[in-house]
């Protein structure tokens, strides 16, 4: 009975327990311990959701079906294969540690803040979950709120300026998605995701459908040129917001390229895919160097993610690529599933990166780089934890950082030598302004006196950097389990795509 | 030769029930010391809920319809759907009003009556089934209203809106009477079952050319009703000049009369011609929709920044007229309760910060309310992105609906157009959501909030179901849907 329902129970488990978070009102430690307990309690119910899957049966497991609105012939519908699984998990980690590690940091409304994190993850979960186009966008949309209020309210000094730009910007790709949404469902007949796949549409009409869906999904990712929200809100965003944002929040969109896009206008997404590739090298190579010369250490983070988030991009439209070109579908095997590990360890790496800013933050109340310098004096083990992170940043084997853009990489050379080249620049490029920032942060002379003051991790921190560690390192050095678990949905939308160009 | 029969009185109970129950209030009402006026207050509620009872207990099976008084008054499907949204809208009027006209020395009779007359002209208007009952209702409703907004004589900016909105509205009414005769002239009846038959044989006759311009002073009528642009102007006027407690029922109930002659006019008499009024409907919507938005940013004023995005929505609902279907009725139909029911809360909020001496109504007055009050920022939050059209509030599938059955009639570029205003439309909610939870407040005293529970609790529901409606709006979309099977 449970276990049938286990989906639905991870959705409205956050949901309902944010709606209590709000009623501890001004009690604050209240408030933390009961978030804790909703969060620690939703990570738990995702563990049988992970070994619980069956890698050889693959396709969508733990079907709910409902209906939900008989005239428009919506359905609650919810499903997971192994790509959804691996987000989901990745969800519930990231919002408990979000929660462990905003204990201290928040201390105005931390009720409110809690329940908005809660109601996100809930949401976040529901948009992995979905396989009714219409549920998907109630909460893709819907997750904009909480993220809306967590920058507004807590954010820094420019926060209402970047939390309108943040809303609109996403509002107004997936309004044109919506379009597209109904149009399919004029013409099929019903919202299934299933439905729409095998709606049997014209070039004409899947070119339409496919900017549409690239738009709302490429301002998620954020692809450039549509980039330039992410960094006002990740540099105003609190801590825990930029962690969301970007471990989770980012891979919706790619996410959605997978499940929208390559299923439902497959003939336009490799007649495109050109296009696509070509803002995602832009992406890697430009946005790095942009990333160079920053002097704020979230900015360059949030840049840094547009970057890794280019890989996923390359990843998921090289494979068309080779579809189209090559008839290669272990190389479009290869680069979908370089993408999809990339999206989890992009989730780990920027998680982790975002938090070790916040920690410095707490401390110094700043964020730019020259303010600090020599930190491995005072904080020897914070430094050994953000060298870990950095090293994965820039792709160091034995990281998670390596194994998603290795195999994107191998993945571009079986298509073209150019495109792989220009993509292994990141190895460059990525080094640089990491390790140039490690330079200027963590080694060096202590020049300030307010850093010589600076207090090494506490406990709350340490767990919060500990498993973001455990889990940069557990997927760089065995990466299997995790590719295993996605091999079935990748192979699934491999197939598709062949069938589609025969 | 005019016949009367007495089932005919039984068909239209509810109507006359109301009137009954409007006179005998008139007296109590008479009678009664100032300091007892409560009882008029509560008089009325029950007046509206035992109304509101009678009428669900006439409500006809799915595609029946009932006429009476030589078909003068019609009884179906959608008439019952939108007299229990008009009654039920009417209540949460008076439960909201009380304590706001308490503090302004308005809480007299005349307040509940004309309320009462009003709700009876709606009622009669939905139900009409000639063009007589169409303007007997309609000028019952607008002569209210027009007295409603003058209540507080002493203040010259709800006179002045008084006066323009009557000046306007009598000038509305005249070229719908004035269509109305071209389309008598043209038909030779005032039926509109009988007008819809002759209208069909017509429209490739040489009589053509009077009935579209009949027809275009109807639609000017509804659209001054609605307040669809280019009609507009007696709408921001009326929302900022007009005590709030009158503006939360001109706002809201009316539409949904106005919903009712629309569906009347257009389809049930001149549905023959749903070529040429399909086509200015949507050369109104898309004016609507640019009006209402891009002035509503400009606002300071609240409830003048409501009334623009009234504008705005009108021209939203209009859209669903477009494809002439039941299906875009039911959408337009479930747009127009949809809007109703958010307009009521962002109103009601209003109506309830505001104190003696204090209107509330200004953009900057809502700074930091949520420090001050969570739970009913949270309200007017939830009213906020509701209107905006974010899920999984209500207000979203609204619209959903109403996209749906413009795609439907293949229109697609109209789609785009209201998606685009929406999208403009966000800006102007978002700031009202900014400024209550981002903003610091201009004062940290607690909130004096009315003590009258009823209010509170009504509003309070009322937010929630926003809320509510937006997971399980499947009933009510189908009860919409079910009015227009035929």
């Amino acid at each position: 009975m449970l276990s049938s329902h286990l989906l639905s129970l991870l959705i409205w488990l956050p949901i309902l327990g944010a709606i209590a978070v709000l009623f501890c009102g001004r009690n604050a430690n209240a408030a933390r311990w009961l978030a804790l307990a909703v969060a620690l309690v939703a990570f738990l119910v995702s563990i049988p959701l992970w070994t619980g899957y069956n890698i050889q049966g693959g396709g969508m497991q733990f079907i709910e079906n409902v209906p939900w609105i008989a005239v428009l012939k919506a359905n609650y519908a919810l499903g997971a294969d192994g790509i959804s699984v691996a987000l989901i998990v990745l969800t519930t980690i990231t919002t408990a540690l979000v929660v462990i590690g905003s204990w201290g940091p928040i201390e105005e409304r931390v009720a409110q803040y809690m329940a908005a994190m809660l109601a996100l993850e809930g949401l976040l979960i529901g948009v992995f979950a979905a396989t009714d186009a219409l549920l998907f966008y109630v909460f893709f949309e819907g997750m904009l709120i909480p993220m809306f209020i967590i920058i507004g309210v807590w954010g820094g000094p420019r926060r209402v300026y970047a939390t309108l730009k943040f809303f609109i910007y996403t509002f107004l790709g997936s309004i044109f998605m919506l379009v597209g949404l109904i149009y399919l469902r004029v013409k099929v007949g019903d919202f299934a995701l299933a439905s729409f796949a095998h709606a049997g549409l014209g070039m004409r009409e899947q070119t339409w459908l496919f900017f549409a869906f690239l738009l709302g999904f490429a301002i998620k990712v954020p692809m450039w040129p549509v980039h330039t929200w992410l960094p006002d809100a990740h540099v105003e965003a609190p801590t825990g917001g930029s962690v969301v944002l970007a471990a989770i929040m980012l891979k919706v969109g790619g996410y959605g390229f997978i499940r929208f896009s390559l299923p439902i206008t497959p003939d336009a997404s490799q007649e495109y895919a050109w296009l696509v590739i070509a803002l995602s090298l832009i992406a890697i190579i430009y946005i790095g160097y942009v990333a160079l010369v920053q002097e704020d250490m979230k900015k360059l983070i949030a840049y840094s993610s547009i970057a890794h988030m280019g890989f996923v991009t390359l990843g998921v439209f090289i494979a068309l690529a080779l579809v189209r070109d090559a008839h290669n579908p272990m190389g479009a095997r290869l680069g979908i599933q370089g993408a999809m590990v990339q999206m989890i360890s992009h989730g780990f790496v920027s998680g982790a990166m975002f938090s070790c800013i916040g920690v410095m933050y707490d401390r110094l109340h700043t964020r730019m780089i020259r303010d600090y310098g020599g930190l491995v004096n005072v904080m020897p083990w914070f430094a050994t934890f953000f060298v870990l992170f950095a090293m994965a940043n820039c792709g160091l084997p034995g990281t998670s950082g390596f194994v998603g853009e290795f195999m994107v990489i191998l993945a571009a050379f079986q298509d073209n030598f150019w495109i792989a080249l220009l993509a292994a620049f990141t190895l460059i490029i990525g080094a640089a302004y990491t390790l140039w920032l490690v330079k200027r942060v963590i080694f060096g002379k202590v020049e300030s006196q307010k850093v010589a003051k600076m207090q090494d991790l506490n406990v709350r921190e340490w767990i919060v950097l500990g498993t973001f560690a455990a889990g940069v390192l557990l997927i760089g050095i065995y990466p299997k389990p995790l590719v295993d678990l996605m091999d079935g949905a990748v192979r699934d939308i491999v197939q598709n795509l062949m069938l589609a160009k025969a | 030769m005019i016949e009367f029969h007495a089932y005919d009185l039984a068909t239209m109970l509810p109507e006359l029930f109301l009137l009954g129950a409007t006179c005998v209030i008139l007296l109590v009402d008479l009678f009664i010391k100032p300091s007892q006026r409560d009882a008029t207050h509560w008089l009325t509620i029950a007046a509206l809920a035992i109304t509101g009872v009678l009428v669900w207990n006439r409500a006809l099976p799915d595609g029946a319809s009932l006429s009476a008084f030589n078909d003068m008054f019609v009884l179906d499907g959608m008439a019952t759907i939108l007299k229990l949204f008009i009654l039920l809208v009417t209540l949460a009027v008076c439960l909201y009003g009380r304590a706001y006209l308490r503090d302004r020395k308005l809480f007299v009779g005349e307040f509940y009556l004309l309320l009462l007359f009003a709700c009876l002209g709606m009622m009669l208007l939905v139900s009409a089934g000639n063009l007589i009952t169409v303007y007997l209702g309609l000028e019952l409703l607008t002569l209210s209203q027009y007295a409603l907004v003058a209540l507080n004589r002493d203040s010259s900016s709800a006179s002045e809106a008084a006066m323009k909105y009557f000046v306007l509205g009598a000038l509305a009414s005249g070229l719908l009477l004035y269509g109305m005769s071209m389309i008598y002239g043209a038909t030779g009846t005032l039926d509109l079952a009988k007008i819809h038959v002759v209208v069909g044989d017509m429209v490739h006759s040489e009589h053509r050319t009077l009935l579209a311009f009949g027809l275009v002073f109807l639609i000017t009528g509804i659209a001054f009703k609605f307040g669809a642009a280019p009609f507009h102007m007696w709408i921001p006027d009326v929302y900022e000049g007009a005590p709030t407690a009158m503006v939360v029922f001109v706002g809201s109930a009316p539409k949904l009369a106005a919903f009712g002659m629309a569906y009347r006019l257009l389809e049930t008499a001149m549905g023959g011609m749903h070529g040429d009024w399909t086509l200015m409907l949507s050369a109104l919507a898309v004016l609507s929709l640019a009006i209402g938005n891009v002035f509503a940013i400009a606002q300071t004023n609240l409830k003048r920044m409501l009334g623009y995005s009234t504008i705005s929505h009108i021209g939203f609902l209009l859209l669903g007229f477009v494809n002439a279907t039941p299906a875009g009725y039911a959408a337009a139909l479930f747009y127009t309760i949809s809007y109703v029911l958010m307009a009521i809360v962002a109103f009601g909020v209003i109506l309830l910060l505001a104190r003696a001496g204090f209107e509330a109504e200004q953009i900057d007055d809502f700074k930091g309310l949520n420090q001050r009050n969570p739970w009913y920022a949270g309200v007017m939050a939830i009213a906020m992105f509701s209107l905006a059209g974010v899920p999984p509030l209500f207000g979203f599938f609204a619209k959903l609906m109403v996209l749906k059955a413009v795609i439907d009639a293949g229109q697609m570029w109209l789609a785009i157009v209201a998606i685009v205003f929406a999208i403009i439309g966000l800006y102007y909610y978002l700031r009202v959501v900014k400024v209550m939870y981002f903003d610091e407040p201009a004062d940290d005293a607690p909130l004096a909030l009315p003590q009258d529970l009823a209010f509170r609790w009504a509003l309070s529901v009322n937010g929630l179901a926003l809320l509510g409606l937006g997971i399980a709006w499947g009933p009510l979309l189908d009860w919409c849907t079910r009015a227009f099977a035929a």
